[in-house]
């Protein structure tokens, strides 16, 4: 059962992956992103992370996606939709050198057992508790400094956002 | 129990499937999704890794990924704006006066 969901929802976010890249009009690509991030956060719940398939939905399907929506919706691209790159020699390099790439990666992932184990063991019972546990303890720096790049982030897309910059 | 190789394998499609996006398309904004897809991918075997280590740090640099992944996003589209108030282009084609 667990399988069959699991390739299920993979098969569904690579579907929508490719059709992400293919289709013309971007809010069509930014809807089937959003069904990728779907999936993903079905496998993430399958992997026992509760607490990132719930970040997963509100953050990036809910806000980041949300986002995109409204700015190609500010942008207005209806007369300069641009599909694929027309130029051949492009095309031909890009799916080169994607495929090589992917033959890359899949030569060094096929391995079903890591050596050595983790520093904080999880908690099958409750996720989100033990994750907050360790984000405060051990992870506490790293955690405000996040803060602070939330706050740069504001502050920059304000000032971009100005009408004269 | 699924396989830790199958989510591996699976990220590494859709990194690749993100990359393909960036050099077959020449929208901005599209561009910019094919990032996310690409944050997203690496996402999947963080999480698929912590699982196989039995531990959570994986999730939680998960978690730092996605907020530094919604910083990149409001301020990118806010230089796809501006960008477009600018050259009322997103095209990348035609964005090239730093280009050598």
């Amino acid at each position: 059962m667990e399988e069959l969901l699991f390739y299920l929802l993979a098969i569904g976010a690579v579907i929508c992956g490719v059709l992400v890249i293919m289709k013309k009009n971007p809010v069509i690509n930014a809807l089937f992103l959003i069904v990728v991030m779907l999936c993903l956060a079905g496998i993430y719940l399958l992997l026992g992370a509760q607490f990132m398939a719930a970040i997963q939905l509100i953050v990036y399907a809910g806000a980041i996606m949300v986002l995109f929506l409204f700015v190609i919706m500010l942008l207005n691209l209806d007369q300069e939709i641009s599909g694929i790159v027309k130029g051949g020699s492009q095309k031909m390099i890009g799916f080169i050198l994607a495929a090589l790439l992917l033959g890359i990666l899949l030569s060094v992932v096929g391995v079903n057992q890591l050596p050595g184990r983790g520093l904080h063991p999880i908690d099958e019972i409750s996720n989100t508790e033990s994750l907050a546990r360790v984000l405060f303890t051990y992870f506490l720096l790293p955690f405000e400094i996040t803060s602070v790049i939330l706050l740069i982030a504001i502050i920059g897309a304000i000032v971009l956002g100005k009408k004269k910059l | 129990m699924i396989p830790l190789s199958h989510s591996l394998i699976l990220s590494a499609v859709l990194f690749s499937i993100g990359v393909l996006g960036v050099f077959i398309r020449r929208n901005a904004i599209v561009i910019f999704m094919c990032i996310e897809l690409m944050l997203n991918a690496v996402n999947l075997s963080f999480i698929a890794i912590s699982r196989s280590l039995n531990s959570l740090d994986g999730q939680v640099i998960v978690f730092f990924v996605m907020t530094v992944a919604a910083a990149e996003a409001a301020i990118g589209l806010a230089i796809i704006l501006a960008l477009f108030r600018n050259r009322e282009t997103v095209n990348v084609d035609e964005v090239n006066l730093m280009r050598w």
